[in-house]
């Protein structure tokens, strides 16, 4: 936790994007989090991701629940909207918000605690339903906050600061998207920008819920020998053999598709994302086979990341519910609220 | 690139960007600090040491360091470096009791110094304290030099020029005064063990136009004479239209000094257009502060003399071409005026040295000298100042005067000149707990102070008032703050790096990135912000444990904040004070010179 703030210098040369905004206007208070956090280099990524965007910072709206990683909104894009909802309820703040207004980009952040356990059962039906937000897990198997007990993300056999090794399975947000039907599921580590920022543009792009897995270890209490969710962990056991590229939507699109099949998704907005390498057979619209590998990947203690699957032809909750498609927030307060006599009309069609 | 070899003095003496610019090479970012801690007597020490004169460099110094200053890339407007320096001159108390001790008993060996000036007094300050006898020959009756006799008194007053002279003179000095040397032969044959000599530049150049000898009575003055003649108060008028011919900094002395002798209409004449002025810039904004006239483009043709007396100066008027190298005439002026002071430059002269002592003399007729040992082909004589190599300003007289003693020590002790002991440093952690730094690591964004002035109104009264006030108290405490630390280096141990990008994500100015190593230039375009000062170093650490990648830093705008160390989780970034270790005479055996309070400190540090 640094003593001052980071303070703007005059001259320091830095690069504006179409907005007009240098990457600091996108900064928000100093983090309070450990030195070292990977929290915070994900934080920077969020950063740069919606500064290289061009995204208004009045059209974010940022969302979280209770944790480490919860606290993070504060540490980004000082001029956004935000809630910070109670523990592992995000989801449906942000169903709700949604609802109100379909305009604004929502962005939660959320750890594997608030996730994984008290926030399990919103997590699956947020994925279920289609919400559409940028859903990133800061997972770093262990609860921080609390002073480093075993999380449901903690691998067996690793090994807490102190203590056993845990011996319970973990709980792996990917697999289980999968088989709820998730749309966009992603993997990455925050001590690799180069691979988060351009998975963030593409989850922002995605009609639906976006969910990020991103392994973000906790400086404190896990990146000792023994941890599965360390900084050395990570660089010696990811796999990068799913790469993609985020080409915007004004960007004419000149590269060739290479001839070992990559395949292009075009994004909602008109935006692709490209895959430049996958390993042979993989297709990251099949669930089964996204599954088969990353499941074969973990057998041999390896951690597989990149954009690994994703489904552009679902809808999102609004549109499948016939939710006004301007947001609730543009539809007239006579017609939100019609008033008792509407009600009772209402209520009489049910006798 | 290869890494960065940290272990060289040099490398983190260039990110100290005053220092390294200072040819005394003064501990600037130091003494601000001990300025801040209101320690002005350990401030003043710490500038004595290097630069020997703080309180006339604090208000005549050319300033080098200040264009080099980090803070002019940071805001555009460089810490106000000189004027710091004069607080610290200013508020000093008694430092007698600092001064080192110097022994009763002479080593036998006997100095000779021709010159009173900034580079013989240093020689003497040098040489005192290790048992030297030392004989300074002084043309004039008092010492000084230049900084007497060209410096007019509203920019330093007598009384700075006269205490600090005097403290060296005061170490034993055999001075005398009124003692032209007008042989060096004669000088030798004393007996000197070494000679020193210092006499600067003392010749004005004359400006051999037609007229220029018509006159009965002359009004047509050689600037670096007649400002002599003024400071020994054998000039005490000048007439109401004046003429300076030269826009260096003597010719704004000259301007000046007009002013306060009865000039009313002056004006500075130039050749050249304004960004090819010589002057310093503040010089110039304080003569045109004073209502003095600066005429760019003119040419001097002929001195106008009419029965004998002169009325006025025709001037060429030129139009330049793109970098002022070519000009055209277009058109013819006469100026009429009472004076014209020539401040052309000036140059050396040497008619006092006899050609057949072994003395050897080359281009321009100037002595041989060693640029690093100052001796001359003569190993008994070495030179220094001004004398040595042409007119530069006192701040290298005082490098030279440094220079020259650890030779003249040397060669009194039998030793090859060349072996002199290398640039040190010193690197201490100035981490003190969680966040907690030895210095005030939070960037100042307060504007750079302005220096008051006495009135116009009451500014002319006499040549000896002072026109710079000084800083006050509040100016004081806000223009320290503005100094950015430099000499509190970021030191970085890639073992310990974890590569968690912390310091990338926290550096306010982007001046870190961790990358894959390559070539200077193919790594400057992949750096966080791409750097557009050639002039600055990179840093590469060696390959990072994890990945093998580098951490690179551009050293161009780095605000010394130390975030990267706060935010660093296992110290690979630490913020440690540089302190560059300057070898003096005395450094030469490893004499320590006890001071006169019987501390055994050899100066103070921060």
């Amino acid at each position: 936790m640094p003593s001052i703030t980071k303070p703007l210098i005059p001259l320091a040369p830095l690069p504006k994007n179409d907005l007009g905004l240098t990457i600091r206007d996108y900064e928000g208070a100093m983090s309070t989090l450990c030195a070292g956090c990977g929290h915070d280099s994900v934080t920077a990524a969020i950063v740069q991701t919606f500064w290289e965007l061009s995204t208004p910072p009045r059209n974010i709206a940022k969302l979280s629940g209770i944790g480490c990683s919860s606290k993070t909104p504060t540490y980004f894009v000082r001029g956004a909207h935000g809630f910070n909802s109670a523990h592992g309820r995000m989801v449906p703040i942000a169903t709700g918000a949604n609802a109100a207004n379909r305009e604004l980009t929502y962005i939660g952040i959320s750890g594997d605690g608030d996730s994984l356990s008290i926030g399990l059962g919103h997590l699956m039906h947020g994925i279920r339903r289609n919400v559409k937000m940028v859903y990133i897990i800061e997972n770093n198997g262990v609860y921080g906050l609390t002073k480093g007990q075993m999380s449901a993300s903690a691998d067996i056999g690793s090994r807490p600061k102190k203590g056993e090794a845990n011996l319970l399975a973990p709980i792996d947000p990917i697999t289980l998207g999968l088989t709820l039907g998730a749309t966009f599921l992603a993997r990455s580590f925050s001590g690799d920008k180069e691979q988060l920022v351009p998975i963030l543009k593409a989850a922002v792009a995605h009609n639906g819920f976006a969910l990020i897995d991103v392994i973000s270890p906790c400086v404190t209490f896990n990146d000792h020998e023994g941890s599965t969710k360390s900084y050395k962990f990570m660089r010696e056991h990811e796999v990068k053999e799913v790469q993609t590229d985020f080409v915007p939507v004004r960007t004419e699109i000149r590269a060739k598709i290479p001839a070992d099949g990559a395949t292009e998704v075009t994004m909602h907005d008109g935006s692709v994302v490209r895959f430049r390498s996958v390993p042979t057979g993989y297709d990251p619209h099949d669930r089964l086979k996204v599954e088969e590998y990353i499941r074969d990947r973990q057998g041999r203690g390896e951690i597989v990341t990149g954009l690994l699957y994703v489904d552009e032809t679902v809808k999102e909750v609004h549109e499948l519910n016939g939710t006004p498609a301007k947001g609730l927030n543009k539809v007239p307060f006579a017609q939100l609220c019609p008033g008792s006599a509407e009600l009772a009309a209402m209520q009489q069609d049910f006798r | 690139m290869e890494p960065t070899n940290e272990q060289d003095p040099s490398y983190y003496h260039q990110v100290v960007d005053c220092q390294w610019a200072c040819p005394a090479h003064t501990n600037v970012p130091g003494y601000i600090r001990l300025i801040a801690q209101g320690r002005f007597d350990d401030a003043y020490m710490l500038n004595r040491e290097s630069n020997v004169f703080p309180g006339i460099l604090g208000r005549t110094c050319d300033r080098p360091c200040e264009p080099a200053c980090r803070r002019e890339r940071v805001d555009g407007n460089p810490v106000a470096i000189c004027r710091l320096k004069r607080v610290a001159a200013d508020l000093k108390g008694d430092i007698t009791d600092r001064l080192p001790v110097i022994p009763s008993e002479k080593n036998g060996k006997r100095v000779a110094c021709i010159g009173a000036g900034p580079s013989s007094l240093t020689v003497a300050n040098d040489l005192l304290p290790l048992g030297y006898s030392v004989t300074m020959f002084e043309q004039f009756d008092r010492p000084g030099g230049l900084m007497r006799t060209n410096i007019p008194e509203f920019r330093l007053p007598d009384s700075v020029l006269d205490s600090e002279t005097q403290v060296i003179l005061d170490m034993g000095v055999d001075v005398r005064y009124n003692a032209k040397i007008t042989s060096l032969k004669t000088l030798l044959d004393e007996g000197f063990d070494a000679v020193f000599v210092g006499v600067g530049a003392p010749r004005g150049k004359e400006l051999d136009l037609p007229g220029r000898h018509d006159e009965v009575e002359s009004h047509i003055y050689i600037g670096i004479d007649w400002l002599e003649s003024v400071a020994f108060g054998h000039v005490t008028e000048i007439g109401k239209r004046v003429l300076i011919i030269g826009v260096g900094n003597t010719a704004m002395d000259c301007c000046r000094s007009s002013k306060r002798l009865g000039g009313a209409d002056i004006k500075v004449m130039a050749r050249r257009p304004r960004e090819f002025f010589k002057a310093s810039p503040w010089e110039l904004e304080d003569a045109e502060e004073e209502g003095v006239d600066i005429v760019v483009n003119h040419a001097p043709k002929r001195f106008v003399v009419e029965d004998g007396r002169l009325v006025g100066m025709e001037f060429d008027v030129l139009e330049w071409d793109e970098g002022a190298k070519k000009s055209t005439t277009l058109s013819t002026v006469t100026i009429p005026c009472d004076d014209v002071i020539l401040a052309i430059g000036q140059e050396n002269a040497f008619p006092w040295i006899e050609r057949d002592l072994g003395l050897e003399f080359g281009e321009w007729d100037m002595p041989v000298v060693d640029k690093v040992t100052h001796q001359s082909t003569r190993p008994d004589v070495f030179f220094g100042g001004d004398a040595a190599w042409g007119p530069q300003n006192i701040i290298w007289a005082v490098a030279h005067g440094h220079q020259a003693a650890i030779s003249i020590h040397n060669h009194c002790n039998d030793v090859p000149l060349d072996e002199r002991l290398p640039m040190g440093m010193n690197l201490v952690s100035q981490k003190m707990g969680m966040s907690e730094w030895s210095y005030h690591n939070d960037y100042n964004p307060s504007p750079r102070q302005k220096m008051t002035h006495v009135e116009l109104t009451k500014r002319f009264a006499s040549l000896d008032l002072e026109v710079e006030l000084g800083f006050s108290a509040e100016q004081t405490a806000r223009e320290v703050q503005r100094c950015l630390n430099c000499d509190v280096q970021t030191a970085f141990k890639a073992p310990l790096c974890i590569e968690c990008d912390a310091c990338i994500d926290i550096c306010p100015v982007r001046c870190l990135t961790i990358t894959s190593n390559g070539e200077e230039a193919d790594l400057r375009d992949r750096l966080s912000t791409p750097s557009a000062n050639l002039h600055q170093a990179l840093f590469i650490s060696a390959p990072l444990p994890q990945t093998g990648r580098v951490m690179v830093k551009d050293e161009n705008v780095c605000v010394h904040c130390g975030l990267c160390a706060e935010r660093c989780p296992t110290a690979a970034w630490d913020m440690e004070l540089f302190d560059l270790q300057i070898p003096y005479a005395r450094s030469a055996n490893f004499v320590r010179i006890p001071v006169r309070s019987g501390a055994p400190t050899e100066s103070a540090r921060s």
